[in-house]
């Protein structure tokens, strides 16, 4: 028996229209189609400006959609991100959909400790329970101890990256989104990394991910997206 | 890539289907200039609401329409009161709006000389509003404004100054918690860190992000600065010559803006 689908993307279009620059119209992504599988990973392939990057933005509803759907299962029943008003896609996020972005927004007097519960007491879980659970990832990715309490400003690249992907992970949502979350880490960080991803597969969560490392990729993907083939007609444009 | 602005409490759900404050085709001339015109749009509760635009692009008419210190041309502002029914504000009593601009809501003036009683103890500042809704005892009155002084981190040693003699930072943190200590549901904010010291505007925004995440308020802040938008709102209203030109999800308006203005105010931001 196939497993279910935690999302499906159809015919999702995203051109980018440049008022500024006369009106230059980019297209980056059109007509495409691919599901989401409960715990399995898929991976995004193509080169660097295929429009990897703009596919997690759209599902993470940070990049407006053209044309096309993004079809959710979120709280039971099916949604379509891509006409969503604002407050349904904060409340999928909150509930349904995680994401672990390429560098940490820092804010200025938050602790790395409070930085990682945020999510889960967001989606509300006690303030306790949170920081526990966060305390636990860190520890997992390896983070001094004497650097929980600290803000995340003054925190190396690598730091930064681990303190993002336990914020990303800390929640039970049941679709992550990973935009090349091992991309700064040395080898024994990026192996918790690649165990942790294991373990959402294993809980039945559907990943998606950009990882430009060849090794990681191959350790992860269920299935790669080849983005190549979701390239605009150029000579229409 | 959410990290900055406050997620909307748990709180907020299905459950809850009505919104706090419904503002419809909203209009205010000034004789035959437009101060602004057609605004639409909810705020539920939880949500904070950035509205963004130059000098003169017809936000703070709005944020006085809507907060009932200046009357509409026309159009409706409707609020959800404690009775759980939506209330068109202008058809409301005199007393009933005083009411509940002295106790549901809050309004925070970029100049707190504006929103504080300037001769008056710190305390008396944040107490006020407390006897505005009943409370009459006076030891429970000092421990809630010490408690609260607390909160926006001024040192409980100065509960008897005057804000006068307060810096413009203090002064500022002074009157969030003269707005807050009522437990308001909707506060009003016109340009708040206008003025401070850029690392006094931090620790403020970083204070007030705290605050609207642990008491669930619904904000509805004016300000120019789209960094301060990104850090407060889940949801921004962009504004040019009295008009919505967009609205919609904060990131999405800053990461994906479609108006050609909104592409201009993005662009300018300088990168850090």
């Amino acid at each position: 028996m196939s497993k279910p689908h935690a999302l499906i993307v159809s015919g999702l279009a995203k051109s980018f229209t440049m008022h500024l620059r006369g009106d230059i119209e980019l297209p980056v992504i059109s007509g495409a189609d691919f599901v989401l599988t409960c715990g399995q990973c898929a991976v995004l392939g193509g080169p660097s400006g295929a429009g990897k990057s703009s596919i997690l933005k759209m599902l993470y509803g940070n990049y407006a959609v053209n044309a096309g759907s993004i079809v959710v299962r979120h709280r039971g029943r099916e949604t379509d991100l891509a006409g969503a008003e604002p407050r349904k896609i904060l409340e999928i996020r909150r509930e349904t959909i995680g994401y672990v972005s390429q560098f940490l927004r820092v804010m200025p007097r938050v602790s790395a400790l409070d930085v990682v519960a945020e999510p889960l007491v967001f989606s509300g879980a006690g303030r306790e329970e949170a920081a526990r659970r966060a305390a636990g990832l860190l520890q997992r990715l390896n983070l001094p101890e004497r650097l929980w309490a600290l803000p995340p400003a003054t925190f190396s690249g690598g730091e930064q990256q681990r303190i993002n992907i336990a914020r990303g992970f800390i929640t039970d949502h049941s679709i992550l989104l990973l935009d090349e979350p091992t991309a700064s880490l040395d080898a024994a960080n990026r192996a918790v990394v690649l165990q942790m991803i294991a373990e959402k597969k294993a809980a039945g969560v559907a990943l998606l991910g950009i990882f430009h490392d060849a090794d990681v990729r191959d350790a992860v993907a269920d299935t790669i997206i080849d983005v190549t083939g979701f390239a605009p007609d150029r000579r229409a444009a | 890539m959410n990290i900055a602005a406050p997620q909307a409490s748990a709180l907020q759900d299905d459950s809850i289907e009505q919104p706090l404050l419904s503002v419809r085709s909203l209009t205010r001339y000034y004789g035959t200039r437009i101060g602004c015109a057609d605004i639409s749009f909810d705020i539920w509760p939880g949500e904070v609401l950035a509205i963004v635009g130059e000098s003169g692009s017809g936000k703070t008419t709005l944020l006085n329409c809507i907060s009932t210190r200046l009357p509409p041309t026309s159009g409706t502002v409707s609020y959800s009161m404690r009775d759980g029914v939506l209330h068109d504000l202008f058809k409301l009593r005199e007393a009933d709006r005083r009411f509940l601009l002295r106790t549901d809501w809050g309004f925070v003036h970029q100049n707190p000389a504006d929103g504080l009683r300037m001769a008056a103890s710190a305390g008396a500042n944040v107490g006020e509003r407390l006897m505005a809704v009943g409370d009459r005892h006076y030891g429970h009155i000092r421990e809630t404004a010490i408690d609260w002084l607390d909160r926006v981190e001024i040192d409980a040693g100065r509960i008897d100054d005057q804000p006068r003699a307060f810096s413009g930072g203090m002064r500022q943190r002074l009157q969030i918690a003269r707005n807050l200590v009522t437990a308001p549901r909707l506060v009003f904010m016109d340009e708040p860190t206008g003025g401070l010291d850029v690392s006094v505007q931090a620790r403020l925004l970083d204070l007030l992000r705290g605050l609207v995440n642990d008491l669930g308020l619904a904000v509805i802040i004016v300000t120019h600065d789209l960094a301060v938008a990104r850090l407060l709102s889940h949801r921004m209203i962009v504004m040019k010559d009295g008009r919505v030109v967009e609205q919609g999800l904060t990131d999405r308006l800053l990461d994906d803006p479609q108006a050609p203005y909104t592409q201009l105010l993005v662009s300018s931001i300088l990168q850090g």
